[in-house]
């Protein structure tokens, strides 16, 4: 038991200076530590089969993949995948579809969150908005089927929307399945699920800012306008910039399931993003190492991305999502 | 009389509105109560259409055009049928098992793993976290995912619903975080007492932490019951279905999605039937719903989405 008080060091200031010379020998750290090695096992299993085991496995676009004889049977053919990927016109649509859902969330979905949770802020009984928010927090939890399907109750062609047209005598409206309309739902979709839930963070922020400051300026004769202008925009700023970074970083990344989902209703000229177009060449089509290779490309890009925008959210003088 | 009056006043006033506050405009005012009224419509008012139409007869759901706002004869026909045994019976098991043995196992295995990773100084901990991280910037793409599970040989089993999601990387940063916010004296007090990491655990943590371990089991059971794509790709059997995967075929195939793998019997099915599975499917979620909530208001989830 001495030795074991002895091994492990005590406190923050105790921590640091292990990490500056470690010299307790590896040997007895392993020993002082066998119940907590132990305590990972589960968790670095699933680590190292379905997240670095799927990661090793991308290494299959670089394959003729043929699922008989495996991924050590299968022959390397270098970038073929790749040439025939950047050769494929579908592809470049699909990455196009991506871009422009991408853009339209965010400049109609972005800003709303933003919207609701200054609605929210300003609402001087604490009750109501209590139950405001937990009304408006409540779709991020529903599945993407039963959203899916609450819209089409809705706007659908047996839906309410066109129900109550056609009990005025006037036109039915062609919302879904209508490829023209596609891109429009898939943003309002998004906004309907996850506009309550996003405001957490914007109120977050606003609850934050120093009561004081707007009491000083209107004290020196803001209107509640100006207040608004220089004191909750200025403190919110922060929240916004890294917010916007991190979407853009993802802009890659839309809702796989949200458009899997009504892909077939339009087809694939205006419903392919990038990860359908892995999915229906993939798994559907058996075209592995082609599926791979557009899945890798995009994981690629992402990493880029993501490791650009944390750059600039450092430039700006964000902490950003690392360190 | 009249200063008796303002002083019961004054601090009325200030409950509401700061003292330095103008009163709202009465336009401002009634702006603000349409934009929320606005708002509440619009979360509740498909929810309200899809539980009617699921109570109402179906001739007047078939008289309406497919839908109702509220059941004029209400019956519970619609709920009988799909429980009495039968695709969606065997689905709403099949989901309520994966849903209890998967967030079971997460949650067991987050703990674990983020209860090691939060003590100080643990062999190998600074590399295990990064290597965790790195998986949050490269998630394993589609494809990759597949081929793993399928030469895990987990193909076709309930397991390939729970293995490759058992940890969520975000659900055990947080934990690991609120792990490591609990003061150090405590562990140091129990190990002078003679207590193994797994006691600190049992006695410390996990008593000191329920508040967290709710939220992160609760987005798990989310998760879990939300889940459908995994199904999709992982389950050849359509017996061994989910109750969202049959939602997404059966009903979302009955609308103006099409979709080859549905089947006859169930596209017939009146509308009142397939609101009936739409509102099962998602009962579970606003059960549970309350519960989550109260943790919003603790801070938990807004301490952890900033970090």
């Amino acid at each position: 038991m001495a030795e074991y008080d002895a091994a492990r060091p005590t406190g923050a200031s105790a921590t640091a200076t292990e990490r500056a010379k470690p010299r307790v020998p590896w040997r007895s750290r392993w020993r002082r530590d066998r119940i907590l090695i132990a305590f990972m096992v589960p968790g670095l299993i699933y680590y190292a089969i379905f997240q670095y085991g799927a990661l090793f496995g991308s290494g299959l676009a670089f394959l003729d993949y043929v699922p008989f004889l495996g991924l050590s049977g299968s022959r390397w053919t270098g970038l073929e995948n790749f040439q025939r990927l950047f050769g494929d016109a579908d592809f470049w649509q699909a990455a196009l579809n991506t871009l422009e859902i991408s853009v339209l969330q965010l400049v109609f979905f972005f800003p709303a969150p933003l919207a609701l949770a200054l609605l929210l802020h300003s609402l001087v009984y604490t009750k109501l908005k209590r139950f405001v928010q937990s009304v408006v927090y409540l779709p991020h939890f529903i599945s993407w089927v039963i959203v899916i399907a609450l819209f089409q109750q809705m706007l659908g062609s047996t839906g309410m929307l066109n129900g109550m047209l056609s009990d005025y005598g006037l036109h039915t409206v062609h919302i879904l399945g209508n490829p023209d309309a596609f891109k429009p739902m898939i943003v309002a979709q998004v906004i309907w699920k996850d506009t309550g839930w996003g405001t957490i963070i914007f109120l977050a922020a606003l609850a934050n800012v120093d009561e004081q400051m707007y009491e000083a300026a209107a004290l020196d004769g803001a209107s509640a306008l100006r207040r608004f202008w220089h004191v909750t925009l200025p403190a919110i700023r922060p929240v916004i910039a890294l917010l916007l970074v991190l979407r853009l970083g993802e802009i890659l990344s839309i809702g796989f399931e949200q458009i899997l989902l009504q892909r077939d209703a339009v087809g694939g000229a205006t419903a392919e993003i990038i990860d359908t177009y892995v999915y229906y060449h993939g798994i559907r089509s058996g075209d592995f190492g082609l599926a791979a290779a557009a899945g890798l490309f995009k994981g690629v890009i992402g990493v880029i991305l993501i490791y650009a925008a944390n750059k600039v959210s450092h430039r700006m003088g964000e902490s950003g999502v690392y360190r | 009389m009249k200063l008796r009056r303002d002083s019961r006043m004054a601090p009325r006033r200030n409950a509401l509105r700061p003292a330095w506050q103008e009163p709202p405009h009465p336009l401002t005012s009634t702006g603000k109560a349409v934009a929320i009224v606005v708002v509440l419509a619009l979360v509740a008012v498909p929810f309200l259409v899809v539980v009617s139409t699921s109570l109402a007869s179906p001739a007047d759901v078939l008289a309406n055009g497919g839908w109702v706002i509220w059941p004029e004869h209400p019956s519970l026909d619609a709920y009988r049928q799909i429980l009495a045994g039968g695709v969606v019976s065997r689905a709403t098991l099949v989901s309520v098992g994966v849903t209890v043995v998967g967030t079971t196992l997460s949650l067991g295995a987050t703990v674990l793993l983020a209860f090691a990773l939060s003590r100080p100084s643990v062999v190998g901990g600074r590399p295990i976290m990064l290597l965790v991280l790195f998986t949050f910037l490269f998630p394993p793409g589609i494809i990759p995912a597949y081929l793993v599970v399928k030469q895990t040989g987990l193909l076709d089993s309930y397991a390939a619903l729970i293995a490759p999601v058992l940890v969520n990387t975000f659900n055990l940063v947080v934990m690991r975080g609120f792990f490591q916010s609990l003061p150090e004296e405590l562990f140091e007090a129990a190990r002078i007492d003679g207590a193994s990491e797994w006691m600190m655990l049992r006695r410390i943590t996990i008593p000191l932490s329920k508040a967290v371990l709710a939220v992160v089991g609760l987005f798990y059971a989310v998760s879990y019951w939300n889940a459908w794509f995994n199904a999709l790709v992982y389950l050849d059997t359509p017996s061994k279905w989910p109750l969202q995967l049959v939602v997404r075929t059966y009903v979302l195939a009955g609308g103006s999605i099409t979709d080859q793998s549905a089947s006859e019997a169930l596209l017939s099915a009146p509308q009142t039937v397939q609101m009936a599975v739409v509102v099962l499917a998602t009962i579970p979620i606003v059960l549970v719903y309350p519960f989550l909530q109260r943790f919003f208001v603790k801070g938990v989830l807004s301490g952890a989405i900033k970090s």
